[in-house]
């Protein structure tokens, strides 16, 4: 900020032969970004002073304090750090859940090939054909992996599924499949036609209406009694139709806002050109309005990958629910800070990437508009 | 009208209600078929049901699933577990989805009748307790007169902490927190003489929280009553008595001596009692629909109650209750089996 705009405080700039920055030194930058005003000043040595505090207490618990392997729940309770040593014991359950302990290699891998597979769509010279087919393939290796029974894997029921790929699945299953769904739903409520648009709005502000919490007891408490005896819909299986409902709702709000965002000028451009209802959608309508919506998608996929730790309710093991189980060993129970900090970076390292890569894509599709 | 339609709905609902019962009723018939008993366990309770390390479930709870499975099927292993919270786990055994439920349940009227559930045996007495601290010298609670006791608010743990208190003429200060880690916390940071809770909560707050468990007893006094077992549901029969008395099997076994390590030397036991316990003298095990061999069965492989007891929240776990309530009749305790015969 300080670079190439004219200061007031610059000298006559026929005189200046070199940009100012280079002039600045240390100390007058400061001064001039650090301790410009007295309540900057003020701020600035408050602030110091946290992070002085705050720092080497944290460097304490975190690294010099805490204690590795070996060390057993009762060393770690004696001192006054991090017991990594809980983490190192319990990573493979809040990694896994309650999969087969043996077999924990094929959740290991279907979490490898789902991060790659969305690695993968993130470049947009894959955004065709391609892409659908390497979804397909991917998700059938996923869940041969996952749920075996062929090849020679021994089969494991999703009961015993948990951890991260439980979450990645649980987010990545349901936001797929609720996203041409709130399209539909969202297109459906701007719809002409008073069947189709009351159906829509009634989805939606049904949906909308109840928490994601008391839909996912419906679908695990309710459901069951209003079933007959003996048909138990799988319980993985109710929580991902109850995400799937309530992610199209919510994203269907998110689409419209970019639908109604569109000038009336390309809706009536694209009927002069005697374009047809779904030619007109598809080629003028949608690519612009989700354009125009990233933010608030992105948005709305971050807050759905962490609303998957609500499964925790209807004792789905997730990783927010493995972790919490892992806390329950009588040996290593009060080690949350370490549990959930290890979780935290799971979370914080998808939600981040994902924040980022919405803000390349925001300023790559919004060249095409900067004329 | 309106009347009319609400009798109907009600009717169909009764209708629909009852017949998901009289279906239930062949539970055992189901669990023989499907080969494996599914148990509904906590989705987390320390000595109690959590998986382990390894993700295998252990715990007392998780052992009674284990039990019943080897009296069915000669087999502790054939057992699908399926981790409950609290809300789900009433609708979970009504409508079916389990077949036991096995989750630190209070055995209560309303829920023996209305709720439909049929309750085996009691497999852990669990009440009100007081833990203090071992440098304080106290050895009763009736010795907290005018002490400051932590506890948890808007449960019934106050209540009864001041209703025991008033009944015994004694004075006390509360202080109430909401949150149990912090209430926890609260007493081993010394602003508290006491803190009062389940017992089995007590110990496990003991092993796992406190700096120096050694340095924290539990008193022996328990003031209220939390009588935790297995649920079936209504309608079967036959299910409700083998979840039963493989229970009361485990009980037996401990009370002659028998164990999963020493029991084949018993097959040759001259004994009445544990000959028709281990199946030598047949007729038990067909009385119940099942294999002679269950006792057996139970004991070789998952033992008796004081080893589950021992292992899970015993003297061999870190949460290291005493046996108190839980102890045999014979040693002053409530557990106590009817004759096998």
């Amino acid at each position: 900020m300080t670079t190439s705009a004219p200061s007031p405080i610059a000298p006559d700039s026929a005189t200046v032969s070199r940009p100012l920055v280079n002039r600045l030194g240390p100390l007058a930058w400061m001064r001039r970004n650090l301790f410009s005003t007295w309540y900057n000043a003020l701020l600035t040595v408050l602030i110091v002073w946290v992070l002085a505090q705050a720092i080497p207490a944290l460097f304490h618990w975190l690294i010099s304090n805490s204690l590795l392997a070996p060390a057993t729940s009762q060393e770690c309770r004696l001192v006054d750090g991090a017991c990594w040593a809980f983490i190192q014991e319990k990573y493979r359950l809040i990694l896994f859940g309650t999969f087969p302990y043996n077999q924990q290699w094929r959740p290991l891998f279907a979490v490898v090939l789902v991060i790659a597979m969305l690695l993968a769509s993130c470049d947009r010279r894959m955004w065709n054909r391609r892409l659908g087919v390497i979804w397909g393939v991917g998700m059938t290796m996923v869940a041969i992996l996952m749920w075996g029974g062929v090849l020679g894997l021994d089969y494991v029921e999703n009961s015993l599924w948990g951890g991260l790929p439980l979450t990645l699945l649980l987010a990545v299953v349901g936001l797929a499949v609720a996203f041409p769904l709130s399209i539909l739903l969202a297109l459906g409520r701007r719809s002409r036609l008073p069947i189709i648009k009351s159906l829509s709005v009634t989805y939606i502000e049904l949906i909308r209406g109840v928490p994601l919490i008391s839909l996912l007891f419906m679908a695990s408490v309710m459901l069951p009694l209003f079933l007959p005896v003996g048909m138990n819909p799988d319980k993985l299986l109710r929580a991902q139709i109850a995400f799937i409902m309530f992610a199209a709702a919510y994203l269907a709000e998110v689409i419209r806002g970019g639908l109604q965002a569109i000038p009336r000028g390309q809706y009536e451009a694209a009927d002069a050109l005697g374009l047809t209802y779904w030619q007109k959608t598809v080629k003028i309508i949608l690519p612009q309005a989700l354009t125009i919506v990233i933010p608030p998608i992105v948005n709305t996929f971050i807050a759905f990958f962490k609303d998957t730790s609500l499964v925790m309710i209807i004792g789905i093991f997730d990783l927010m629910n493995a972790s919490k189980a892992a806390l329950n060993d009588a040996e290593w129970r009060g080690f949350y800070r370490e549990s959930y900090l290890f979780i935290a970076v799971i979370y914080f390292v998808f939600c981040f990437f994902m924040s980022k890569y919405s803000q390349s894509l925001e300023r790559d599709l919004k060249r095409g508009h900067q004329h | 009208m309106n009347a009319k339609i609400l009798a109907a709905v009600a009717a169909a609902a009764a209708v629909g209600l009852a017949g998901g019962v009289a279906q239930a009723g062949a539970t055992f018939d189901a669990v023989k078929a499907k080969g494996f008993v599914q148990c509904g366990v906590n989705t987390g309770l320390p000595g109690f049901s959590a998986p382990d390390s390894t993700g295998a479930w252990t715990g007392i709870d998780v052992d009674i699933c284990r039990a019943t499975a080897a009296a069915v099927f000669g087999d502790a292993t054939k057992v699908k577990y399926t981790p409950l919270t609290a809300q789900q786990r009433f609708t979970a055994l009504q409508s079916g989805e389990i077949d036991v439920l096995s989750r630190n349940t209070t055995w209560t009227l309303t829920r023996d009748t209305a709720l439909g559930l049929n309750f085996p045996p009691t497999i852990f007495y669990d009440g009100q307790g007081f833990l203090v601290a071992k440098s304080l010298g106290i050895k009763s609670v009736k010795e907290l007169d005018g002490a400051a006791i932590c506890v948890q608010t808007g449960t019934t743990t106050e209540l009864n902490l001041a209703d025991y208190f008033r009944t015994h003429g004694l004075k006390f200060t509360p202080v109430v927190i909401e949150k149990e880690d912090e209430v926890v916390r609260t007493f081993f940071s010394g602003r508290c003489d006491a803190f009062t809770s389940d017992t089995s909560q007590l110990a496990g707050v003991r092993s796992s929280v406190a700096p120096k468990p050694e340095d924290y007893v539990v008193l022996p006094e328990v003031i209220s009553k939390e009588p935790l077992g297995p649920a079936v549901r209504h309608g079967d029969d036959q299910w409700f008595d083998v979840v039963k008395w493989t229970i009361y099997a485990m009980l037996e076994a401990e009370e002659k001596g028998i164990t999963s390590k020493n029991v084949d030397e018993f097959l040759t036991s001259k004994d009445p009692t544990v000959q028709r316990l281990l199946g030598i003298t047949p007729g038990m095990g067909k009385a119940l629909g099942v294999d002679e061999k269950w006792a057996y069965n139970v004991i070789k492989e998952v033992g008796n109650y004081s080893e589950i007891y021992e292992r899970n929240v015993g003297s061999g776990s870190p949460l290291k209750l005493e046996r108190g309530l839980n102890a045999l009749w014979t040693a002053g305790g409530l557990m106590y089996a009817p004759p096998i015969r």
